[in-house]
């Protein structure tokens, strides 16, 4: 048995499928995730992400440990409640994680938010950066995170404040810009995600999350387990630590060079010389779209193969429940061109190369 | 604990089989496999007049979450397959033992089918964590 969220019991009480991930005992669906994944697309739906680390890192020199750490420039978040998607790197440029970072405020400093299944190496590397500098690294267990998702979750979640705190707080949230995060009430209330969908992900104290929950139920937002997050993400073109990148990737053949900020020149984080050589010498690989032009599932592993060009890999692949047809992400030569073929058990079949992501606010983007 | 319908017989890999009149059987998977798939995307069914043996691989199942072989429950020639899966696989999910079928197989011997597990059996195979 893996490690249990907050909201473990209340999973099984709903009827899900309970699977092993990355050290974790999480919800897969509860019924179909066919439906759950539609739902998100056409209305609501709720994830228990808690598995993932909120880590709040304070302190004098915080601002300065996370100019070392991350990839991407923190010095980009001026005022309280910006936040940042970025990598962190070993000195190889391969990626440690990734993660997003919530600039609080002077005071309280950041919050930072990483994978469910890296959080614990997360936490040495981050500590281990640390040593000698006055700063604060506290792993928030006390919190839970639901991701609310959807073109009418934000309204859900408002509905839920005004019952919750007042009218006033549910008007803040509403008020939140795409990727700006503030503490409402007891809570913390972003507007981010992994579905390419509008929506909040949500941090409360643990005891209120069932509640939460089960109001948000209430108001017709849909449960949804890790298998629809899966779908969603991969039709948003968003990749999955672990199979599209991991310490052997490094950004720029991940779809990701846009993370890496390489100005300003003077400021030195961990990663950075390997980067610079990458981009002088060019990155020999790329991680694109497919799209299987015909029937069958692609699926993370299966060899690719680019005319003139080489070999490549599915890092992950599915079904797509929008598109209703296949579509992955693969890492390729980078001189692949624009048709590839994928060995689906033993069958070379024709996929086409495109650029995630496929869907964006439940619409195809496929030409 | 899954649906085993009292007149079918089955297979320890999960399928299911039903005589039809005139001695034709009809095969599909069980309830208990289509829960473990998760929603089904994708069905390759043999081509109608195939020649199959009793455990070949004859085709593939393709869910959200995984790729799963088809095999053959007896020996036989494969006499028409379930076209609407084409358009609606989720016709598994809904309804395994009925307009989810897969395809039907005249077998070579007839016998042959009460070999395969009877419904005992095969619950006996699900409790022992043989699923």
């Amino acid at each position: 048995m893996g490690r249990e969220t907050p909201l473990f019991e209340l999973h099984r009480a709903l009827g899900a499928r309970i699977v092993h991930f990355g050290g974790w005992s999480m919800p897969l669906h509860y019924g179909s995730q066919v439906e759950e994944h539609h739902a998100v697309r056409r209305a609501a739906g709720v994830f228990d992400v808690s598995h993932m680390g909120i880590v709040d890192v304070s302190g004098p020199d915080a601002r300065a440990l996370l100019e070392t750490l991350l990839a991407n420039d923190v010095g980009k978040l001026k005022s309280a409640g910006q936040a940042l998607y970025s990598c962190m790197l070993e000195g190889s440029g391969g990626v440690v994680d990734d993660l997003i970072v919530y600039f609080l405020g002077p005071e309280p400093g950041f919050r930072v938010v990483v994978n469910g299944a890296t959080r614990d190496g997360d936490l040495a590397w981050m500590r281990g950066h640390a040593a000698g500098r006055r700063v604060e690294i506290a792993e928030r267990t006390d919190l839970a995170l639901l991701a609310v998702q959807g073109p009418v979750a934000r309204d859900r979640v408002a509905t839920l404040l005004a019952g919750l705190s007042g009218p006033d707080e549910a008007e803040t949230a509403l008020r939140l810009e795409r990727f700006q995060g503030l503490p409402i009430g007891r809570w913390f209330v972003a507007r981010t995600g992994y579905t390419g969908e509008d929506g909040f992900e949500v941090m409360m104290p643990a005891a209120e999350a069932e509640r939460a929950w089960r109001q948000l139920n209430a108001l017709g937002v849909k449960s949804c387990g890790l298998g629809a997050r899966d779908t969603l993400r991969l039709e948003a073109g968003l990749n999955l630590y672990g199979e599209d990148m991991d310490r052997s990737t490094h950004p720029y053949e991940s779809g990701l060079g846009w993370t890496v900020a390489l100005a300003p020149l003077t400021r030195h984080f961990v990663g950075r010389a390997a980067l610079e050589a990458i981009v002088r010498e060019g990155s020999p690989r790329k991680l694109v779209g497919l799209v299987l032009e015909g029937r069958g599932v692609l699926r993370a592993h299966q060899k690719v193969v680019a005319p003139g060009a080489g070999a490549g890999t599915v890092t992950s692949g599915t079904f797509s429940p929008t598109l209703q047809r296949s579509i992955a992400l693969a890492r390729v030569p980078a001189d692949a061109g624009a048709r590839v073929q994928v060995d689906i058990r033993g069958q070379a079949l024709d996929a086409r190369v495109v650029e995630p992501p496929f869907v964006r606010h439940g619409r195809s983007l496929l030409s | 604990m899954s649906r085993i319908p009292e007149d079918l017989r089955f297979t320890k890999t999960h399928e299911w089989v039903r005589v039809l009149p005139g001695g034709v059987v009809e095969v599909g998977i069980t309830d208990h496999a289509q829960d473990a798939l998760g929603d089904v995307v994708f069905v390759e069914a043999p081509e109608p007049g195939r020649r199959v043996a009793a455990g070949e691989s004859y085709g593939v199942v393709e869910s959200v979450k995984a790729a799963s072989d088809l095999y053959s429950p007896v020996a036989g020639e494969v006499t028409a397959v379930n076209g609407e899966l084409a358009s609606a696989p989720e016709r598994i999910n809904q309804d395994a033992y009925g307009a989810g079928w897969i395809a039907r197989i005249r077998p070579d011997d007839a016998a042959s089918v009460s070999e395969l597990l009877s419904p005992a059996d095969y619950r006996r195979l699900l409790e022992s964590g043989g699923g």
